[in-house]
């Protein structure tokens, strides 16, 4: 059990975003910098020309896809780690297995790769 | 368990439930997503709590790291779903029931499993799966008499997902 | 620390807690006060690799150039767009340097100097710092800008695609030293895995690279296709914490790289309890090391496309971590480690006994493996670089033919355009 090393990280959890907090909010509460905001300043930035509608527009597939692969891969990578750290008490069964395991990960990707899946168009 | 692991526990479930709540209760799609990782970074850090920082990590890399990117892009897919300030679904008490009544089944038979005994407090540390038992999942994934072939079935699994995936996706050009 | 604490009649646990507070507090803060002098050298050396002078006027050498630079920032208007998500807006910037900091939780600086050691260490660096993604992301969304939301998320579309070879990459030192403990893999370089598998190293650290949005792969800021991406509507201290935080992660990728590959804090024996403090200089002299010729890549290479980018990522990265993976494993099968037999060899005297004094006995015990690694790797690197340049040499060749089509078709049609 390493419940001291886990109360570390918990405090560090606490203690990381403070560290940012602080500079962004002390010039605020000093006021060292200036407040004169106005409407031409507050508007969105739009290489000068203003604004037209919100943000929102309508993503391609592409970066689904994209997201969808990388899911897919995430999950088959994480079950090597387990396979990794055990490694040199395994059998040789145990490098057979993976390799199987590598190659239907392989077969995903030559597919995502014949279909134009990882193509940025 | 001792005050420290109350308080741990305490902070971590209001997490889980309050990210959980506002999921469901907030308007914006994407706020929604947002709130999302909240309660799933709760689970993450029960994870660790039971003494499996391996699952809590697998928890932050493929839910936070994967899903919820995933589930974003796939907002911005669609079209203005923004800002719909009426609910869409005239049924959610019926979805509301539905979900309590799975909720205590499931935690109903997870107490009588127990025996009674408290099932937040494992007796036996089950769930070690860090350092030394991650080594033992290592061995157990690869061995015959134990997971090997669900552990193959699951990666033909998730290859048939990513096909199929694909397939639908580039079907729609 | 506790014990002394202790010692002062402090409860236990009180002790723990506040030792740790410090710890982290510490530890936290280093990375932040580093970069104050990191971004002066890099801007020094870009600046001389680039035939230029860099920062030479605040103070000497341009020392105090950073801490112009940050007071021009706090003083400098902090404006929220109008249509800005506001909540999503603030935590961006907070989130993105919290997510780099978190990693320093695990990095040991020496045998003993580390916050905390977690058997899940590998695997925690990894997953704090997929949480940098969605900080982008959100600093994307909040902006209510086209740039930004498109910067955005072409940038994190590039950055979790290269999460893949990394965590693929980083499955070899695991797979090498049997323990996903950044302590342990130290540890278990008697032979830095560098040497054993520079693939793998190779691997770890362009993706690196691509993940702190760095030279070439610095799509990440834009600033001539989509003005700067996804903090373009950010100014003062939220922008600077942007900035700041690319220079942290600069400066953890080097620490990263050191770790894993590098032999973190041994050094000849170095390590060795007593020697804390060279422990430490030999992992920040390491880490400089690294960090150098990040500043060298970036003030000499352009930026590459996006679709390039992703191409060389899945095409290229991908197939060759996985097969790199199994190429390693195979090796670590054929010869694992035995310290029975190096304490032998060790004890026979002669050349085994001068290397055991030299670099430890763990050095002879490793040796077969490396060097069938080392062979298999260079094998493997021979094979993706030829297969690279032939690749290369058919792209060229299609893009000169487009050109030379597109020329004829010019030459047909000129003629008729200079009738009318």
């Amino acid at each position: 059990m390493q419940q001291q090393e886990w109360i570390f990280i918990a405090i560090f959890f606490v203690i990381a975003p403070i560290l940012p907090i602080m500079p962004i909010a002390l010039p605020q509460l000093l006021r060292l910098a200036p407040r004169r905001a106005n409407k031409a300043k507050l508007e969105t930035y739009e290489c000068g020309v203003e604004t037209v509608g919100d943000a929102w527009v309508q993503f391609k597939v592409q970066y689904y896809l994209y997201a969808l692969v990388f899911l897919i891969f995430d999950i088959e990578l994480l079950f090597l780690f387990p396979w990794a750290v055990a490694y040199n008490q395994l059998p040789l069964f145990a490098f057979v297995v993976m390799v199987t395991f590598i190659a239907v990960l392989g077969v995903g990707l030559a597919y995502a790769w014949r279909k134009g899946a990882l193509e940025w168009q | 368990m001792n005050w420290l692991e109350w308080g741990f526990f305490g902070v971590l479930t209001i997490l889980v439930i309050g990210g959980g709540l506002a999921v469901v209760l907030n308007r914006n799609l994407f706020h929604s997503a947002l709130w999302l990782i909240v309660s799933l970074f709760g689970v993450a850090g029960l994870f660790v709590m039971l003494s499996a920082p391996f699952l809590a990590a697998v928890q932050v890399l493929v839910y936070i790291g994967a899903i919820v990117i995933l589930i974003i892009f796939a907002i911005m897919l669609t079209r203005r779903m923004m800002g719909i300030s009426e609910a869409p679904n005239s049924q959610w008490t019926l979805g509301l029931a539905a979900a309590a009544l799975t909720f205590l089944v499931i935690a109903m038979t997870l107490v009588l499993a127990s025996n009674g005994a408290n099932p937040l407090i494992p007796r036996e540390p089950l769930t070690q799966i860090g350092g030394e038992s991650l080594r033992d999942l290592g061995v157990a994934l690869v061995d015959l008499n134990q997971y090997v072939l669900p552990f193959l079935l699951a990666s033909v699994l998730l290859e048939a997902a990513m096909v199929g995936a694909i397939v639908l996706a580039r079907g729609e050009e | 620390m506790v014990d002394s604490l202790v010692n002062l009649g402090w409860n236990r646990d009180v002790a723990f807690f506040v030792a740790s507070l410090l710890g982290a507090v510490v530890l936290a803060s280093f990375g932040l006060v580093w970069i104050i002098f990191a971004i002066w050298l890099e801007r020094k050396l870009a600046g001389r690799i680039q035939d230029r002078i860099g920062p030479n006027r605040a103070g000497p050498y341009g020392l105090f150039q950073t801490f112009a630079d940050l007071f021009k920032l706090i003083t400098k208007e902090d404006i929220t767009p109008a249509g800005a998500d506001r909540h999503i807006y603030n935590i961006a910037p907070i989130m993105v340097v919290a997510s780099i900091v978190l990693i320093f939780a695990v990095i040991p600086f020496s045998a003993t100097w580390v916050g905390a050691d977690l058997n899940i260490g590998v695997l925690y660096f990894i997953a704090v710092g997929s949480l940098a993604t969605l900080a982008i992301m959100l600093a994307g969304w909040g902006s209510n800008n086209k740039y930004a939301l498109l910067g955005a998320f072409r940038v994190i579309a590039a950055l979790i695609s290269y999460e893949v070879p990394m965590i693929l990459s980083v499955a070899v030192p695991v797979l090498l030293a049997g323990t996903m403990s950044m302590q342990g893999i130290v540890h278990g370089q008697s032979i830095a895995y560098i040497f054993v598998a520079p693939v793998s190293a190779f691997i770890f650290f362009v993706s690196q690279l691509a993940e702190a949005g760095r030279s070439p792969f610095d799509l990440i800021e834009a600033e001539s296709e989509i003005i700067a991406g996804y903090n373009i509507e950010y100014s003062g201290m939220k922008f600077g914490m942007f900035m700041a935080s690319e220079f942290i992660h600069a400066f953890v990728i080097s620490l990263l790289t050191v770790i894993l590959f590098l032999g973190g804090w041994q050094f000849l024996g170095a390590g060795h309890p007593g020697s804390e403090l060279f422990g430490f200089i030999v992992v920040m002299g390491k880490a400089m090391l690294v960090y150098f010729v990040v500043i060298l890549i970036r003030s000499t290479t352009p930026r590459i496309r996006i679709d390039h980018m992703m191409a060389f990522n899945w095409k290229f990265l991908v197939p060759l971590a996985l097969v790199n993976l199994i190429v390693v494993a195979f090796c670590a099968r054929i010869f694992v480690p035995d310290y029975a037999a190096a304490q032998a060899v060790a004890d026979g005297g002669g050349l085994g006994a001068f290397l055991a004094g030299m670099f430890g006995v763990g050095f002879i015990a490793e040796l077969p493996r490396a060097a069938l690694c080392l062979v298999a790797n260079i094998g493997l690197w021979v094979v993706a670089s030829r297969l690279l340049r032939q690749y290369s040499d058919q792209e060229r060749d299609r893009v000169r033919q487009l050109i030379q089509e597109r020329r004829d078709q010019r030459g047909q049609t000129a003629p008729a355009a200079a009738g009318r």
